[in-house]
C-alpha cells in the first residue's frame, strides 16, 4: 500500500465528507424554500383573523388555530417549568445520590419517549376519566414532553455557576436553599430562561400528542375544558385533504408555524446576551 | 433551624425530581391498563397476525412492527453515512471560521416540525419519488425491492423522510464524541505518518461506543416519527420488502385510526400498539444513553489509556 494511494483515499473520503454536508442542506434548503415561498403566498390579512370556513367555500384563516396553539405552549409552560426547574435544582443540588441517578435516567428516557405515545398517556390520563377531549390534556401532554428537557438545561446551568458563589454564601451562614434561590438560581436565569423558550419551540411544533387531547376546534375557543384548534392539527387536517384552496392555507400555516419558532428561537438568543449584559454591569 | 430548613429543601426538589419518574412509571402502568382487552384476547398471536380489521373485531400488528422497522433500518442505512460524513467534515475538515455556521444550519433541520417535514414530503417529496419510480426499467422492476406501480407514496419516500429527519441527531451527538476524543490520539496517528483520514479512523474508533450511542438514538427518533411517515407513507398494511409499495408503522395507525376506534376492543389494540412502541424506544433510548455516557466517562481522564495498539494505527 503506497503512500500516494493512501494519501488519495484520505483525499477522496474527506471530499465525501463534505458532500454529506452538501447532501443535508438540500433537503433545509427546499423545504425553506417551499415554506417560505407557498407559505408567504398564501398569506393575508383574513388568516390571522378569520376561522376556518366550511367546506367548499374558499377565504378563511386560521385565527382561532393560533390562539388555540398559543393557549396550549401557555399550559404547557405552566406546569413544565416549575416542576422542570425545581427538578433542574434537586438534581444540580442533590445531584450523586442514586435517586438523582435514577431521576436523570427517566428523564433522558421521558425525552426520548415517541410523542404520539405521550399523547394516548395523556388521553387515558386527561380525556377518558371525563370523556371529553380540552384544551387542557393538549397542554398537559405537551408538559410531559418539555419537563425533561427544561431539567436538564437547568441541571447542566446550575452546575456551570463557579462553586466559590455557593460556597460564599454559605460562609455567610445562608441555607441551601437560600444560596440556591438568591445566589445561584439568579446567575444561571439567563441560561435556564433560553432553555424554556428553546423548549416551547421544540413544543410549538408538536402534532401527534394533540391529536386525540386538544383535538381540533374549527370555532373561536378559549375554554380549556373544550377542545381546541391547534397550527399543527389544523395544517395536518389541510394537507390529507383533497382541496387546493385547504392546501394552499396548509402553506401559510406551516409559514406561521416556522416563524413561530424561528422568532422563539431569536428572542431565546437575545434574551441571553441581554441577560448576561445586566449581570455583568 | 438550618438543618430542618435543608431537609425541607430537599425533600421539596425531591418531590418534584419524583414527579419525572413516575411520568415514566405512570406511562408503562397506563398503557398497560389500557390495553388489556387486546394483551388477554390474543395474546402473542397480536404480533404475528397480519390481518387488522376492526369491523369483524380481528387485530393482528405485524405489519404495523414490520412497517417501523422497516423504514427505520432504511433510514438509518440512509442517514448513518451521511451524519457521520457531517460530523467528521465539521470537526476535522472544515475551516474554523466555517464550524458554527455549518453546525447551526445542520441543527436547523431538527426545529423544523414534524408536520411541516410532511407537508413537504406530500407536495414534493412524493412527486419526485414518484417520477423516480416511473424512471425505474421493467428489468428493475422484477426485484421484489422495486416491484409494485409507481405511486410516489411508499416506503421509499418514508425512509427518505425519515433519514432527512434524523440526520441531525446523530451528527450532533456524533461530533459531541468526536470532540471529546483527545487530541493526542489523532497527533500520535498523525506522527507515525498517517494520512488525515487514518487519524480520523483514530478518533473514530476511540469514540466508537459513542458513535455507535449516537446512531441509536437516531433510531429511537425514527422508530417514533410519526406524522412525517404518516403523511407519505401510504397507510396500507402490509408485509413486503417493496419500497415502491405503500405500508403502514406503528405510530401512523395510532395517529389514523385513534379517534375513530368506536368499541373497547380495537382502542385497547391500538394502545397495546402504543405500548409495544415505547417499551421499544426505551430500551433502544437506554442502550444510547450508556454508550455515550460510558464513552463521556472513559475519554475524562487527563492521559488517556490508548485503545488501538500503534500497529493497528498506521494500517490503512
Amino acid at each position: 500500500m503506497s503512500t500516494r494511494y493512501r494519501l488519495i483515499k484520505s483525499n477522496c473520503i474527506l471530499t465525501l465528507c463534505a458532500l454529506a454536508v452538501a447532501v443535508a442542506l438540500v433537503p433545509l434548503v427546499m423545504i425553506l424554500f417551499y415554506v417560505i415561498s407557498h407559505g408567504a403566498a398564501a398569506l393575508n390579512l383574513a388568516f390571522f383573523t378569520q376561522i376556518p370556513k366550511p367546506v367548499g367555500e374558499t377565504g378563511g384563516g386560521m385565527g382561532n388555530a393560533i390562539v388555540g396553539t398559543l393557549i396550549l405552549i401557555g399550559i404547557a409552560a405552566f406546569i413544565a417549568v416549575p416542576v422542570g426547574v425545581i427538578t433542574g435544582v434537586h438534581l444540580a443540588e442533590y445531584g450523586g445520590s442514586r435517586f438523582a441517578s435514577a431521576v436523570r435516567f427517566s428523564a433522558d428516557v421521558l425525552n426520548g419517549v415517541p410523542s404520539i405515545v405521550v399523547g394516548i398517556f395523556a388521553y387515558g390520563l386527561v380525556v377518558l376519566p371525563v370523556h371529553r377531549f380540552s384544551a387542557l390534556a393538549g397542554g398537559f401532554a405537551l408538559s410531559i414532553m418539555m419537563v425533561p428537557i427544561v431539567a436538564r438545561t437547568t441541571e447542566e446551568l446550575l452546575r456551570l455557576v463557579p462553586p466559590s458563589l455557593k460556597e460564599g454564601a454559605l460562609a455567610l451562614g445562608a441555607t441551601r436553599m437560600r444560596a440556591m434561590a438568591t445566589v445561584i438560581l439568579p446567575a444561571a436565569l439567563p441560561g435556564i430562561l433560553t432553555g424554556i423558550l428553546v423548549a416551547l419551540a421544540r413544543i410549538a411544533g408538536e402534532t401527534a400528542p394533540l391529536l386525540f387531547t386538544s383535538f381540533n376546534n374549527r370555532f373561536w375557543s378559549t375554554s380549556l375544558t373544550q377542545p381546541i384548534g391547534s397550527l399543527t392539527v389544523q395544517v395536518f387536517t389541510y394537507a390529507i385533504s383533497p382541496y387546493e384552496d385547504w392546501h394552499r392555507q396548509a402553506w401559510a400555516g406551516a409559514f406561521v408555524l416556522v416563524m413561530m419558532i424561528l422568532i422563539l428561537s431569536i428572542v431565546a438568543r437575545l434574551a441571553t446576551r441581554r441577560l448576561e449584559r445586566m449581570n455583568r454591569g | 433551624m438550618k438543618p430542618r430548613e435543608d431537609r425541607f429543601f430537599r425533600y421539596f426538589t425531591g418531590f418534584f425530581a419524583a414527579l419525572v419518574v413516575f411520568a415514566v412509571v405512570g406511562i408503562g402502568f397506563e398503557l398497560s391498563r389500557q390495553s388489556m382487552l387486546s394483551i388477554r384476547k390474543f395474546g402473542l398471536g397480536f404480533w404475528t397476525g397480519t390481518t387488522w380489521d376492526p369491523v369483524s373485531g380481528e387485530f393482528g400488528a405485524l405489519p404495523f412492527i414490520w412497517g417501523t422497522l422497516y423504514s427505520s433500518f432504511l433510514a438509518l442505512l440512509i442517514a448513518t453515512p451521511i451524519a457521520l460524513g457531517i460530523a467528521i467534515f465539521i470537526n476535522e475538515v472544515s475551516p474554523q471560521k466555517l464550524r458554527p455556521l455549518l453546525s447551526y444550519l445542520t441543527e436547523l433541520l431538527a426545529a423544523i416540525p414534524s408536520i411541516v417535514y410532511g407537508l413537504w414530503g406530500i407536495f414534493v417529496l412524493v412527486p419526485i419519488v414518484r417520477k423516480l419510480e416511473l424512471l425505474a426499467p421493467e428489468s428493475l422492476k422484477k426485484i421484489p425491492l422495486f416491484s409494485g406501480p409507481p405511486l410516489g407514496v411508499g416506503m421509499g419516500a418514508a425512509a427518505l423522510i425519515l433519514a432527512v429527519m434524523v440526520i441531525p441527531f446523530s451528527s450532533s451527538v456524533a461530533r459531541e464524541i468526536l470532540k471529546s476524543v483527545p487530541m493526542a490520539q489523532r497527533e500520535a496517528a498523525l506522527a507515525l505518518g498517517a494520512t488525515r483520514w487514518e487519524s480520523i479512523r483514530v478518533a473514530l474508533n476511540y469514540g466508537r461506543a459513542g458513535i455507535i450511542g449516537a446512531v441509536m438514538l437516531g433510531l429511537g427518533r425514527a422508530l417514533g416519527e410519526t406524522m412525517a411517515v404518516t403523511m407519505v407513507i401510504g397507510n396500507n398494511p402490509q408485509v413486503t420488502a417493496s419500497l415502491f409499495a405503500p405500508q403502514y408503522t406503528m405510530a401512523a395507525v395510532i395517529a389514523n385510526e385513534f379517534t375513530e376506534a368506536a368499541d373497547d376492543l380495537y382502542l385497547h389494540a391500538l394502545i397495546e400498539i402504543g405500548l409495544v412502541l415505547f417499551i421499544i424506544t426505551i430500551i433502544v433510548n437506554a442502550l444510547s444513553r450508556l454508550m455515550i455516557w460510558n464513552m463521556a466517562r472513559r475519554s475524562r481522564p487527563a492521559v488517556p489509556k490508548p485503545i488501538v495498539s500503534t500497529e493497528e494505527a498506521v494500517v490503512a
